[in-house]
């Protein structure tokens, strides 16, 4: 089966590859690019792990083809520190957020698209925007705390910005 | 104040950074040149017998370069279990031999026969679905439930075993007469039938590993999601393959949790080691989801009937128990000790009970391993207990925080010996049941029901008194238990010549937080910064020896070694600062970082001492060998006796039955805790695991063996909206009394006493609100059961 050449911005880098027309965003993200924070938990969509954003919008990596990334804007977890750690990034290491460090990518990638959309968002909106994220380590407290504490420090640099 | 930094601070995690940047290395990460994929060719069926696997097509197929078959390892080794377990008349347990790849008969869907091994993924995809298709495979009936298992023996899971049972235990023995003479005598007795629910580990990142082998040199090389790489090897080398331990490297890099999954040994490993030499290539192979819910050790899988008799007013006079532990088709290699030893000598909980058997049958079934998964053994006889306990208050119409009250042991009888064959050393059960009561505010409860009422939701409250044994083993005892392995652990403490510190420990961590947790206690005992030390785990060839993490055994008993590696370095320190100083060596003390003369200002920095110990221009070499490094071996005298108590707030949906969980108190007795935030998290994980069980998780085959909930769309696992913010206290410290930091463990609390907090709460919240002919409801307190219980349909 001929390959599919495929150019893309990854975390603001020109990237071009060759994908198997089967292959998923996650696969060439993972084997082409050596992007290995992005993780696979299950393949289908279920857990999250594999969170990225392709032109803003929060996907499942793992569900979309290497090949439909052409020409678009993907942003994963190594693009996430610019300048220093995001503040999410600082807040899940101030609250201890995370344990064994598998699902945190997806769940930071999917934080940080909520942030975006919805700066002050309450606790069971937080709750229910990860939802699509599984953690089997730390039970959720710490990682809603580390995001409402994230909202609230990123709210208050914005208005000192304005 | 709290501390800043060393023993008991908050220090923030320092693997984090690695984790939030996606710059973990999981195996599943690694990429080496020359690498092979492996697919497995998996039974689709629970039980079948091989008549013919014909390998010429997918041999031939593009990209191939090996197949397997089971026939290829018949002569090697088994996957051995690691506990002996004699039955009640005295002879010693079936112990099946578990092979790297099934041959004669497949015994589970998930079971692997054979595996390809190609130079892509998707290639040996390909020719495994070919083999599968050249594989003729007769189906035999599936045994999957254990009643029948042990009622139709005709039927046999294993062709020598005849009546599925792997063996019948009593705990104690020559204690059943007095304890059915006390049960028969006993003014009331409770008796409650119940399910221990089959639950499956999902640590979030599947199962890998890669083989390598160098065949100038003969060296082999494992990476695996391991919890305890030098076990792996243990079992890997000496037991199935035969390689020298010293030709194999078994490395564990970041893993991705294990909760007890990956403490095993699992053929796959076995199979990319003997690729890997068989090729001279690299071979790797991961789990898909699928795989790991077909495959991965599960967990629980207990039937039980607890009869507990006593006073009519609450005074347990005795507690007596049968129970069917599924084994599933094979001994995985903590199976057998999970249902007994970690079970049994629990069941007397944090009580003053003066007679207590426990019955246990273990049955193989054509379903997948069952093994230890987070508490093992300890979360199902607090369950039992904790259940019957309030049956009895409900039958008697007792309060259960004062039956709890009068039951408890106190602080002044310990050393405690339980009847099952255990030794508290200390505790204090009043003390964290009062602080639990406080958190949870008891006394505004009514308040809180009747709003709740205002919503139109039923609202229950739950508690459990728990305890568990870990800080995994004493050596001689486990030994005595039927233990094939001692359970001490290992740590090198070397001090570089200029004075940071590289700390080797057998404890393995896969998201506990020892890079942290172990460099604040071993800067606090040297005086140094936390930043000088640096922990590395996970490699048999950096590592001394260890049996890696579970049972909370990482702080009691590796934390233990290290601590006294480090006592053996200040000892050297000592020395040679005596020599250096002109001073005896009785003379010197070690303080804040600083070798001083009592009484003098005369001193050498922990870094002086160091660079001399390699720089030995001023060193008493006639007497002492340079360096500073140091190895200590640590066997713990008895294990640890971490207890609690917890109160569930639960709301029911009348209508629906849908269980929310509106509040969850935890307080705990972990003894010393050397740092509160990560201990937090460990029982935030296993309340929110605990919780899981409880109300979500179920593992359902069907009756021909096919597992109905081998997925996320269909086993519920707790998400962030079903479970809420935990409220946790760790203040009450009996601090253990025979290893020198007084820790006990933490990690397995939470999933040991929360299942039978929420469901209690759920009895409660039906009970106060009229449906009081509900008994009992079996895990998960799933919305149909609730509902099926509060219409009269079960429960």
């Amino acid at each position: 089966m001929s390959r599919i050449h495929v150019t893309a911005t990854v975390n603001g880098d020109p990237v071009e590859f060759l994908a198997d027309p089967r292959e998923t965003l996650l696969d060439a993200l993972r084997n082409h690019l050596d992007l290995t924070g992005t993780k696979e938990g299950c393949g289908t969509g279920d857990c999250g792990a594999c969170s990225v954003t392709v032109d803003g919008t929060l996907v499942c990596s793992c569900l979309m083809l290497a090949a439909e990334a052409n020409g678009k804007r993907v942003e994963t977890i190594e693009g996430m520190a610019r300048d220093g750690l995001h503040p999410l990034q600082r807040k899940f290491i101030e609250h201890a957020a995370l344990q064994c460090g598998f699902c945190t990518p997806g769940i930071l990638v999917a934080a940080k698209a909520l942030l975006e959309r919805n700066p002050d968002p309450s606790e069971t909106e937080i709750r229910y925007w990860l939802a699509g994220n599984l953690c089997r380590c730390t039970g959720y407290d710490k990682i809603i705390r580390a995001v409402q504490d994230a909202a609230a420090e990123m709210r208050q640099d914005h208005r000192g910005a304005a | 104040m709290p501390k800043d930094t060393g023993i008991g601070a908050s220090s923030k995690r320092r693997e984090d950074i690695r984790f939030l940047t996606g710059r973990g290395v999981y195996t599943d990460d690694l990429a080496l040149h020359g690498q092979t994929h492996a697919v497995f060719v998996r039974s689709t069926v629970a039980h079948g017998r091989i008549r013919s696997i014909d390998t010429t097509k997918a041999a031939a197929m593009p990209g191939v370069l090996a197949v397997f078959t089971g026939e290829d390892f018949k002569d090697v080794g088994g996957n051995p279990a690691g506990w002996l377990i004699n039955s009640r008349d005295g002879t010693p347990m079936r112990e099946p031999k578990r092979p790297v790849l099934a041959y004669g008969k497949v015994r589970h869907v998930g079971d692997a026969y054979a595996a390809v091994v190609a130079e892509t993924y998707a290639q040996a995809r390909d020719a495994a679905e070919q083999l599968a298709a050249d594989s003729e495979i007769e189906e035999l009936p599936a045994i999957i439930d254990m009643k029948a298992a042990v009622a139709d023996p005709s039927n046999r899971v294993h062709d020598e075993i005849p009546d599925n049972l792997c063996f019948d235990w009593g705990w104690i023995e020559d204690n059943r007469a007095a304890v059915d003479a006390a049960m028969k005598a006993a003014p009331h007795v409770v008796t409650l039938e119940l399910v221990n629910n089959r639950l499956v580990p999902n640590a979030m990142e599947p199962r890998a590993s890669i083989g390598e082998y160098n065949p100038g040199t003969g060296d082999y090389k494992l990476t695996t999601t391991s919890q305890n790489p030098h076990l792996t090897r243990l079992l890997v080398a000496a037991f199935v393959l035969g390689i020298p331990e010293n030709k194999l490297q078994v490395v564990a890099p970041d893993v991705g949790g294990g909760f007890g999954s990956k403490i095993y040994h699992y053929g796959e490993e076995a199979l990319v080691l003997a690729a890997a030499k068989k090729l001279g290539r690299p071979v790797r192979w991961t789990a898909e989801r699928s795989e790991s819910f077909l495959t991965d050790a599960h967990g629980r899988d207990h039937v039980t009937k607890i009869e507990l008799g006593c006073t009519k007013d609450g005074q347990i006079l005795a507690i007596r128990t049968e129970t069917l532990a599924n084994v599933g088709a094979y001994l995985s290699n903590f199976s057998t000790a999970t249902p007994t030893f970690l079970h049994g000598t629990l069941m007397a909980g944090p009580y003053k009970v003066p007679h207590v058997y426990v019955n246990v049958k273990t049955v193989f079934t054509n379903t997948a391993p069952v093994d230890a998964y987070r508490g093992a053994g300890r979360p199902e006889a607090t369950f039992s207990l904790e259940r019957v306990i309030d049956k009895m208050c409900r039958e008697l119409n007792l309060d259960p925080f004062e039956v709890r009250r009068k039951n408890l042991l106190t602080p002044d009888q310990f050393p405690y010996t339980t009847p099952v064959g255990l030794v508290y050393d200390t505790g204090n059960y009043h003390a964290t049941l009062d602080r639990v009561m406080a958190m949870a505010d008891v006394a505004g409860f009514e308040t809180r029901a009747a709003e709740s009422k205002k919503r139109g939701k039923l609202r229950g409250m739950g508690l459990s008194t728990w305890i568990e044994a870990c800080g995994i083993a004493p050596s001689h005892l486990v030994g005595v238990l039927g233990s094939r392995v001692g359970l001490y652990d290992a740590a090198t403490v070397r001090v570089n010549a200029t004075g940071n510190i590289s700390v080797m420990t057998g404890a393995h961590s896969h998201g506990q937080g020892h890079e942290t947790v172990f460099a604040q206690i071993v800067a606090e005992k040297l005086g140094i910064p936390e930043s000088s030390v640096e922990i590395v785990h996970g490699d048999t060839a950096k590592i001394p020896f260890g049996m890696g993490s579970y049972g909370s055994r990482s702080l009691a008993v590796c934390g233990t070694a290290m601590a006294k590696a480090v006592d053996k370095i200040i000892a050297k320190g000592k020395k040679i600062a005596a020599h250096m100083l002109e001073a005896s060596e009785g003379d010197i003390t070690f303080e804040n970082g600083k070798f001083q003369v009592a009484g003098t200002d005369k001193a050498k920095t922990f870094g002086e001492i160091a660079f001399s110990a390699y720089v030995p221009h001023n060193y008493p070499l006639e007497t002492l060998e340079p360096g500073l490094e140091e190895t200590a071996f640590y066997d713990p005298a008895n294990f640890t006796y971490p207890a609690g108590a917890y109160i569930c707030e639960v709301e029911v949906d009348e209508g629906t039955g849908k269980v929310d969980v509106v509040a969850f108190h935890c307080a705990d007795d972990f003894g010393n805790v050397m740092n509160p935030m990560i201990v937090e998290g460990q029982v935030h994980g296993g309340v929110g695991q605990g919780i899981g069980q409880a109300l979500c998780e179920f593992t359902a085959y069907d009756e021909t063996g096919q597992l109905l909930t081998g997925s996320y769309m269909d086993y519920p696992m707790p998400r962030a909206e079903d479970v809420p913010f935990y409220n946790v206290d760790y203040s009450c410290q009996t601090p253990c009394t025979h290893n020198p930091l007084g820790v006990k463990g933490c990690g397995e609390a939470g999933a040991i006493g929360s299942p039978p907090a929420v469901v209690n709460a759920v009895i409660d919240a039906l009970h106060r609100g009229g449906h009081t002919h509900v008994k009992h409801i079996d895990m998960p307190v799933s919305p149909s059961r609730v509902w099926a219980a509060i219409n009269g349909q079960g429960g």
